[in-house]
């Protein structure tokens, strides 16, 4: 109900509401972004822009329409993508389903410079199977549709639910086991 | 409605995800703050998302204040380090603008020296109509000179050489009606400088002689010959070369060709 309230606040343009919901989830707008960007320095640029879009934006929200992190998500990662597309110098060849977020993991501990929490990302994906890190990745970080997701995956349409259904079922398993 | 089973479909996952379609999302909306278990079961899945995104966070590099200050501001950051451009179109467009601007210099030098021909052959068109012109007047003149010589009042005279220029002759056409005698002077030398050629009318008893006038310009005369007034009844005529200016009387050992008019 606390949550309500500061949506409905900050839908009202107020300031300090605002400054709650980035405190709670900023970390975690700017995590969506890196999964796509891989970069931490541009994850960083578009993270501020995507708060910026969401402050200019907010009278949009509604929450008939689903959760307020699950809105902001989605005009993250479409902002991520932009980003993506709009980068020339990406192989164009490069796959985007075949590079998953646990790309991270490897780019990261190559650089050797970066912010991520890889120790605590491994801990949490290591007894996910790539199948899992699959789902998770085009429903969650990607925005892909059912349909989209059973063809890029070659698995039946109604498949997608219960398989992300159990997939995010062994997350919160090694969330808890933590 | 079974409460457990609606969880275990898989749905409130795919509504996290933000992937269903309005409907779904306003009827999951409804259930949830109908069912205590399934509000608690979204804000589980959520939880597990958020966990698992936070963790590949870079970290926050803006703070909330530079957000808002930005927000404020409203200042349009533009980089200007952008590199996302096309820069080889850049390039392309570049390259294609110099070679404009030289195929324009070309061009306009063409230009200028196609009117400079221009001129050039107008100059040349010109001084040929010029020439067209004087040959025209010339052949005019010549016509002219020839038909007065043919007039049937006209006297021939021949004139022939004296003593100190044996080779020289001349011819006068006299033409009594209108008092006009033509003298070719084709057969006399050129005279030297500062002397001139002086044509007499002579009366022969006595030996009177009448200045008709000078032939001037002789050597920069064409066809040599020479117009001049005769109001005189002469018996002959003669030519002499007196210094420049002519004299009051001729000079007799200078005298170059005489000849008596027949008698008609």
């Amino acid at each position: 109900m606390q949550l309500d309230l500061l949506v409905e606040q900050f839908k009202k343009k107020d300031p300090s509401a605002f400054e709650k919901l980035y405190g709670m989830y900023a970390d975690n707008i700017c995590g969506v972004i890196n999964t796509i960007v891989k970069n931490d320095n541009i994850a960083q640029e578009i993270c501020q822009d995507v708060f910026i879009k969401i402050w200019n934006n907010s009278e949009s929200y509604n929450s008939s329409k689903g959760r307020f992190f699950t809105w902001i998500l989605n005009i993250a990662r479409n902002a991520a993508i932009d980003e993506i597309r709009s980068r020339s110098y990406k192989n164009e060849k490069k796959n985007l389903s075949a590079d998953y977020f646990v790309g991270i993991l490897q780019n990261k501990e190559e650089e050797g410079n970066s912010n991520v929490d890889t120790n605590g990302l491994r801990n949490l994906v290591k007894s996910l199977k790539e199948k899992c890190v699959q789902i998770i990745e085009l429903l969650y970080f990607r925005g892909y549709t059912q349909k989209d997701a059973a063809e890029e995956l070659d698995i039946p349409i109604g498949t997608v639910k219960t398989r992300n259904r159990s997939c995010i079922s062994q997350l919160r398993e090694n969330m808890e086991s933590k | 409605m079974d409460v457990q089973k609606y969880i275990a479909s898989g749905i409130l996952e795919l509504y996290i995800a933000g992937i269903l379609s309005d409907k779904e999302n306003l009827e999951i909306a409804n259930y949830a703050k109908e069912y205590p278990e399934i509000q608690k079961e979204i804000e589980a899945i959520e939880a597990s998302i958020l966990t698992l995104s936070k963790k590949a966070s870079p970290g926050l590099k803006y703070t909330f204040k530079s957000i808002m200050d930005r927000i404020n501001n409203d200042v349009k950051i533009i980089s200007i380090n952008d590199k996302r451009g096309a820069p080889i179109l850049t390039y392309v467009g570049w390259a294609a603008s110099v070679l404009l601007a030289i195929g324009m210099f070309w061009l306009y030098q063409q230009n200028q020296e196609l009117k400079s021909d221009i001129q050039v052959v107008e100059q040349q068109n010109f001084d040929l109509e010029q020439e067209i012109a004087d040959s025209d007047s010339s052949l005019e003149k010549t016509q002219e000179l020839l038909n007065s010589i043919r007039d049937k009042n006209i006297s021939v005279v021949p004139l022939g050489g004296q003593d100190i220029s044996p080779t020289s002759y001349a011819k006068a056409y006299w033409n009594k009606e209108n008092k006009k005698v033509f003298i070719d002077a084709k057969g006399l030398p050129e005279p030297p400088d500062g002397f001139v050629y002086q044509v007499w009318s002579l009366k022969l008893s006595p030996l009177t002689p009448t200045s008709m006038g000078l032939l001037e310009n002789f050597g920069m005369d064409e066809n040599k010959i020479f117009a001049l007034n005769n109001p005189n009844e002469s018996e002959a005529f003669g030519i002499t070369l007196e210094p420049e200016g002519g004299s009051e009387s001729p000079t007799l050992e200078q005298l170059y060709t005489l000849g008596v008019v027949s008698a008609s």
